[in-house]
């Protein structure tokens, strides 16, 4: 059994760590709040460029888009979304492990994967998971900028315009509520027209100056609003994550030390109990 | 009295107007357009430059460094840039997302500060034009009172 005096430095150093533990915590609940405050600052836009693509969607246009053209689908890409920071529970792990696995579908489909990976997390899983890499954005802290994510997505965009992707897909985390987050998928490009021949009525857009260069910054505009948005809720289940490990690992930690202050009792009382059964065997030796 | 049209003003990070409109103004791509209710669709990009939006005797002004501008017989929508855009910091933002992904780092300077120089000016032109106009505005609403 452990003597008293290990048991105790082992007490004092759990206590150190369920200090650090409870402080992350607290600091993650805060930044928490303030991702979903930029989260629900975000959706107006993500709102209002969803409703001129739907519109857009209903009118009928001389000039077909490129995004708005659906191609047999033999390559695709996908932007995955993950943290820069580890210690958020599975949120990342269970991200790429859908990931993989959706992958695995495509591959056995014969369909090619590109990725354009944000967060370093995603970017070293990439390392050792292979794959055709085109674009990697990492350290963009709590406060993510739409100017971050124009690199990244232009890449993707690019390679679409240029036919070395089919599609284009949206890998990231969904902020259920605090306790959950789930990862999600879907597709970003195509958009797909709507068939709206009967219903109302044959009309299309003046465009100024070409309507190839408005749809070309609109659609543009769209890609990196979703991306933007997943960044920013990405973060708030990130944070949310990392509340929630971190309120485990403190639980744990006090756990722990309930259960060592137990031991150190114990080997206490068994110490003195030693000493005294001593001291009488002691002192029945010289009386008797 | 005389029709008003909804009018959404957003930014990436924000909403910045939302509101029944009689009329406004806007920067388009080839020169400033004015909008009135039950205009034809109608959807261009904008310049940096200023949003005048007018209903009844009130007149708001908004700065844009840029976006897209929809226009529907009932309701009109300005996606702001919450970032100056041009073609070729996007194509160097591109550039350096591909480059970390290689990890082939050469530091490759181009005249790329110039640009952004460039665009940091133009939009400080039209800024101060605009605060010029607010606050001739300003004075002219002191003098009646």
């Amino acid at each position: 059994m452990a003597s008293g005096k290990e048991i105790r430095g082992k007490i004092a150093s759990i206590k150190n760590t369920q200090k650090i533990t409870k402080a992350m915590e607290l600091v993650a609940a805060s930044k928490m709040r303030r991702a979903k405050q930029r989260m629900d600052a975000a959706r107006p836009y993500a709102d209002k460029i969803k409703r001129v693509i739907g519109h857009l969607t209903k009118a009928h246009p001389e000039y077909k888009h490129a995004f708005m053209t659906v191609r047999p689908v033999k390559r695709v890409g996908v932007v995955v979304i993950t943290s820069d920071r580890g210690l958020c529970g599975g949120l990342n792990a269970n991200l790429l492990r859908r990931l993989s696995g959706r992958v695995k579908e495509w591959q056995t489909a014969g369909t090619d994967v590109s990725y354009s990976v944000i967060g370093s997390k995603g970017a070293s899983f990439f390392k050792s998971f292979g794959g055709n890499l085109l674009a990697t954005k990492t350290g963009l802290g709590d406060k993510p900028h739409v100017t971050d994510l124009i690199g990244s997505v232009k890449v993707m965009l690019d390679a679409y315009e240029q036919g070395n992707i089919d599609e284009l897909w949206l890998m990231s985390n969904e902020f259920v509520n605090t306790m959950t987050q789930k990862p999600t998928m879907h597709r970003m490009l195509p958009i797909a027209q709507e068939d709206v021949s009967a219903s109302n009525g044959h009309w299309d857009y003046l465009y100024e100056p070409e309507a190839k260069d408005v749809l070309d910054a609109l659609l543009k505009r769209y890609v990196e609003s979703m991306v933007y948005t997943a960044t920013v809720e990405n973060v708030a289940c990130e944070m949310s994550a990392r509340m929630i490990a971190m309120k485990n690992a403190t639980d744990n930690a006090g756990k722990f030390i309930k259960e060592l202050q137990l031991a150190y009792n114990k080997a206490r009382q068994a110490a003195i109990t030693a000493e005294i059964s001593e001291i009488t065997a002691g002192a029945a030796a010289v009386s008797g | 009295m005389s029709a008003t049209m909804q009018l959404d003003i957003v930014s990436a990070e924000g909403e910045i107007f939302s509101g029944k409109v009689d009329r406004f103004f806007a920067q388009a791509a080839n020169g400033e357009v004015g909008v009135l209710p039950h205009h034809t669709q109608f959807i261009t990009t904008l310049k940096p430059g200023e949003v005048r939006v007018m209903s009844g005797d009130e007149v708001s002004y908004f700065y844009v460094s840029g976006g897209v501008l929809e226009i529907q017989p009932d309701v009109a929508t300005v996606l702001a840039d919450s970032a100056l855009r041009a073609k070729d910091l996007d194509e160097a933002a591109a550039q350096e997302a591909m480059a970390r992904a290689q990890e082939a780092m050469d530091n490759a300077k181009t005249d790329l500060d110039v640009t952004r120089a460039q665009n940091a000016l133009a939009e400080a032109a039209a800024q101060i034009a605009m605060l010029g106009r607010l606050r001739d505005q300003l004075s002219k609403q002191g003098l009646m009172h």
